[in-house]
């Protein structure tokens, strides 16, 4: 930002009556109708992170009911048919009603208050993603409960997944409900790439975004180019289900292998989707409890925009033991092994901005050096799966359970409990217990250790994944119990957070605007942030705006724009030049209708194929009304 | 992690090669260990350091952008680049060896996955049927063997880690592997592929033999079955033909020629029942005939209702079938 917009800079001066007007006009409904209308991409957010963390919790506890199935040899405490629903509801729900949605809401909640802006780009689709989200979670997880879950794996290879082999309602509901909240993150991913490129605070660039942010923009572009892979590949398996198409019907032409290629096109890279923002989260949290510039940011944006590239690459990793040709194979192999540079950067950027720093020991830094530990184990261990004789005695072998929880939990959860500590205050107005966070962390990281490192020697003892029982002579039984034991550890570290997160709502410590004396917008405004996030909209001048202004004792801000309506900054996509204001909608209950409308024609056709055609005449119907052409601008007052 | 590992010894373990190809990635396997245990404790070492020296140094600096850009190049470019490249190669060049085609003459076996269970049939040079036989793969050591892997059903995957990884059996594809068995023995082999309920329970014995017993062996499974002797072996093969065994079982030399479940012309001749999940003795096998599901839940087998004289005259029968 030069001085040339001199314009929009003025002194700040907060007249009482204009934060009251504005206060009104950003106003969020409150109480049960009210839930059903709010668009403000806090709560959107908000409830993104809470639901996702619930899912977690059950399906952290179909984990733990799953490792005690195996605690020992021929046990009978639940039985194939329970054991099967509960290791695909497991993975389903893990990877697609926690990482993803957990991920976005971080990125909704905050990426809008860290470029400064009041709200995101398309409010009320941020809205309706998150109906169809909590519809599809409420319907995929019910199945369970009423005893029609899936169990054809989370990965649903065909034929197993067809009609022939599971012919009950699970896989039905599994593929349409997939289908159906993948919507969900596209929208998602559409508003956050909108709102960084467009509403980010004067004086932004590119090369002054935070490093969360261009992590969050990389996820959003990643979700963009993968899901439709896995929309697609889930169509095809409802019509081969539904309506007795054969894409993957051997006997009249059609091909297993084609399912496994389409989901792993999706499969593969939605693990780095997942871990691209943890380590948005990593480089945040260094910064702040370092009190110093990160070294090397050019560095670590180009190594994330470079995983993501090469994650798009790397799918037939999941396939050598299929019998495809041995030299197309080589070509994943040395792709795979390539993510092992830009890994690298990152962690050696890290490590040379920590090195000599005076580090404040607080939990989100503690469960960062956690990261640590366990990513490097993780990432090793990725590097070996990548060679093809290697991947021929591990894969799908207990040695490859260890692996992706280590690159999953240690690369992605972790981060996550930590970014959960790191903007709690934020989020709530109020501290988590330090003393508690430690206690959590200690648990789940020797919880988490001995739970899955002793799975790495039961996989090249001969375990296979996915089985229920197995018998005494095998010797897998005290190794086996071991990570039953550990998984428990782990689950109570997880449990504390979790009643230190309730327990602060109440009795936690005031935050004030910047507990942590963090560099980044979102702790330029109080916390919780007001409906409007921001009482003026700041203006930036480098990558650390609270630390210069701190230093200068002052900063910059834009005025101007009007109190009576929705108003937030457009500005150009390199260089967050202002080039106007964009109005955003009011609260609305038209979202929360067409997820319905959606829904009904979703969850029909597991029925009955005329409710496809229901369900569109009734999406056509709320849209209408949605964009009915309105003046939100109120040009007569 | 090394001395947890080198202490155990399976009859299903990557660990403990018996043939040449779980030799060779056994061989890949344990320099890969060391070289990733020494970077992630140089990692985490660095990283101890980093993190402690302004605790132990009150006059510790930071890296100049100089040193960190030395120290970003060392580790993030330099280390993983000289780690994976000379591990790439080695796995590229093992990848050659261990999926080079068999020689011409090599004996062929034709594997087929089943809903839960193996399928195992012999076949002469020209390809025809020799013999069959179900979830015991016997094979001469020393001699290279080519496996024709199927499914007509879904996806299996085919593994005995002792021996070489695994080749999945894919609906519409064939397939095709080789292996040689180092060392006599019996190891244990396990579908690798969630194929649904009894995923777990769908195992075989690899038997590895000297190529005389192999021969033997392979000579006597190519005769029909042993006729019944006594009056209750013969009462005992009424049996098997009125209570509906034969709609799935072949007994070749009999009547019996159903196709779902496994040949059992020399069932008595096999270690174990129910796809290697218990012994082949007389009591699990009437367990076996009377209550299927209790053993092995959901598996295609139907529960036998039999007098106690029947059941015992058809397992007469049965374990007469050498």
């Amino acid at each position: 930002m030069t001085r040339q917009h001199t314009n929009l800079q003025h002194k700040v001066h907060d007249s009482p009556e204009e934060t009251k007007l504005l206060a009104e006009t950003w106003y969020s409904p409150r109480g049960f109708p009210g839930w059903f209308t709010q668009v403000n991409q806090r709560m959107i957010g908000r409830r993104f992170i809470i639901t996702g963390f619930i899912f977690f919790l059950l399906a952290g506890i179909l984990g733990l009911l799953i490792r005690t199935q195996l605690a020992g040899p021929e046990q009978e405490f639940l039985g194939p048919e329970l054991y099967n629903q509960f290791f695909t509801m497991h993975g389903t729900v893990m990877m697609f009603f926690f990482a993803i949605p957990v991920m976005e809401g971080f990125a909704i909640y905050v990426v809008p208050l860290m470029v400064g802006t009041r709200d995101m780009a398309f409010p009320r689709l941020n809205a309706f993603g998150y109906y169809i989200y909590l519809i599809g979670g409420i319907v995929l997880f019910g199945s369970l409960l009423i005893g029609m879950a899936p169990d054809a794996g989370w990965f649903n290879y065909v034929p197993l997944a067809g009609k022939e082999y599971s012919p009950d309602y699970g896989v039905d509901i599994w593929t349409t409900m997939i289908t159906f909240i993948e919507v969900s993150a596209l929208t998602a991913a559409v508003e956050l790439i909108v709102t960084i490129l467009r509403l980010r605070a004067p004086g932004m660039t590119l090369n002054r975004m935070p490093l969360f942010v261009w992590a969050a923009l990389v996820m959003s572009f990643m979700i963009v180019f993968a899901m439709p892979a896995v929309i697609v590949s889930s169509t095809l398996l409802i019509l081969d289900r539904l309506v007795d198409t054969q894409f993957f019907l051997v006997d009249s032409g059609g091909q297993p292998l084609l399912w496994q290629h389409l989901f792993w096109y999706f499969g593969h890279p939605e693990v780095y989707i997942i871990l691209i923002p943890a380590l948005g989260m990593i480089s945040t949290i260094i910064i702040t409890f370092t009190g110093r510039p990160i070294f090397g940011y050019t560095a670590l944006v180009l190594s994330v925009v470079s995983i993501g590239l090469v994650s798009f690459g790397l799918w037939v990793h999941h396939m050598f033991t299929t019998g495809l040709p041995q030299l197309g194979m080589s070509f994943f192999t040395a792709a795979s092994v390539t993510i092992a540079i830009p890994s690298g950067v990152q962690i050696f950027c890290w490590i040379a901005s920590l090195w000599g720093a005076k580090i404040r020991f607080a939990t989100p830094m503690l469960w960062v050096l956690g990261f640590f530990a366990i990513f490097v184990i993780g990432g090793l261990t990725g590097v070996m799966v990548a060679s093809i004789p290697f991947d021929t005695q591990v894969h799908d072998t207990f040695f490859l359970v260890a692996h992706f929880h280590y690159v999953l939990i240690g690369g992605a959860v972790f981060p996550l409990i930590g970014a959960l500590y790191y903007w709690w205050p934020k989020f709530t107005g109020r501290l988590m217990s330090e003393k508690a966070g430690k206690w959590s962390f200690w648990l789940a990281f020797i919880g988490f250790n001995v739970t899955f490192f002793p799975m790495h020697q039961m996989g090249l003892e001969g375990m296979p994944r996915r089985v229920y029982t197995y018998t005494a002579e095998m010797g897998w039984g005290d190794l086996n119990l071991l990570s039953t034991l550990g998984s428990f550890v782990l689950a109570a570290g997880f449990g504390v957070t979790l009643i230190n997160a309730i327990w602060s709502l109440y009795r936690g410590q005031p935050a004030g605007a910047n507990p942590w004396n963090a560099p980044t917008l979102e702790w330029a405004t109080e916390s919780p942030p007001p409906s409007y996030n921001f009482r003026h909209i700041p203006m930036v001048e480098s990558r650390w705006p609270l630390w210069d202004w701190q230093r200068s004792g002052e900063r910059s801000v834009v005025t101007g724009l009007s109190h009576w309506r929705r108003e937030v900054v457009l500005t150009s996509v390199l260089d967050a030049t202002p080039i106007g204001v964009q109005i955003l909608p009011k609260p609305t209950i038209w979202p929360f209708t067409s997820a319905v409308a959606a829904s009904s024609g979703f969850i029909g056709i597991i029925f009955h194929p005329i409710f496809f055609v229901m369900g569109f005449f009734l999406v056509f119907f709320t849209l209408v009304a949605w964009f009915w052409p309105r003046r939100p601008w109120k040009e007569d007052e | 992690m090394v001395s947890l590992l080198s202490g155990c010894s399976g009859i299903q373990s990557a660990l403990d090669p018996a043939g040449s190809a779980a030799q060779l990635i056994a061989d890949l396997w344990w320099p890969t260990l060391i070289v990733a245990t020494l970077v992630t404790v140089l990692v985490l070492v660095l990283l101890l350091v980093a993190v402690t020296r302004a605790l132990r140094h009150r006059s510790a600096r930071p890296l100049s952008s100089r040193q960190s850009r030395n120290l970003v190049i060392a580790g993030g470019i330099i280390l993983p680049l000289s780690v994976t490249i000379p591990f790439a190669l080695s796995s590229f060049s093992i990848g050659r060896t261990i999926h080079a085609p068999p020689p011409e003459d090599a004996m062929t076996i034709e594997v087929i996955g089943k809903r839960w269970w193996w399928e195992i049939h012999y076949l002469d040079e020209s390809g025809n049927r020799i013999a069959t036989t179900a979830n015991e793969l016997h094979v001469p050591v020393g001699e290279p063997v080519r496996l024709l892997l199927k499914s007509d059903n879904v996806i299996h995957s085919f593994w005995v880690p002792n021996i070489q990884g695994k080749t999945d059996m894919i609906p519409g594809r064939e397939n095709v592997t080789s292996l040689v068995a180092d060392e006599p023995g019996v190891y244990r082999g396990q579908c690798a592929e969630y194929c649904g309920t009894q995923h777990a329970l769908m195992a075989f014995l690899f038997v590895a033999e000297t190529p005389e017993e192999f021969a033997d062996w392979l000579e006597r499974q190519e005769q029909p079955a042993a006729k019944p002797v006594t009056d209750r072996e013969v009462w005992g093969q009424e049996v098997f033909a009125d209570a509906g065994c034969a709609d799935c079982h072949t007994i070749r030399g009999t009547r019996a020629d159903g196709e779902d479940g496994p040949d059992l012309t020399h069932l008595a001749g096999r270690r174990t029942l129910a796809a290697a999940t218990v012994p082949n003795r007389i009591g699990h096998l009437g367990g076996w005939i009377t209550d299927p599901q209790h053993i092995k839940p959901e598996s295609l087998m139907p529960s036998t209702e039999l007098t106690p004289d029947d059941l015992q005259a058809l397992l007469s029968y049965l374990e007469s079938l050498e």
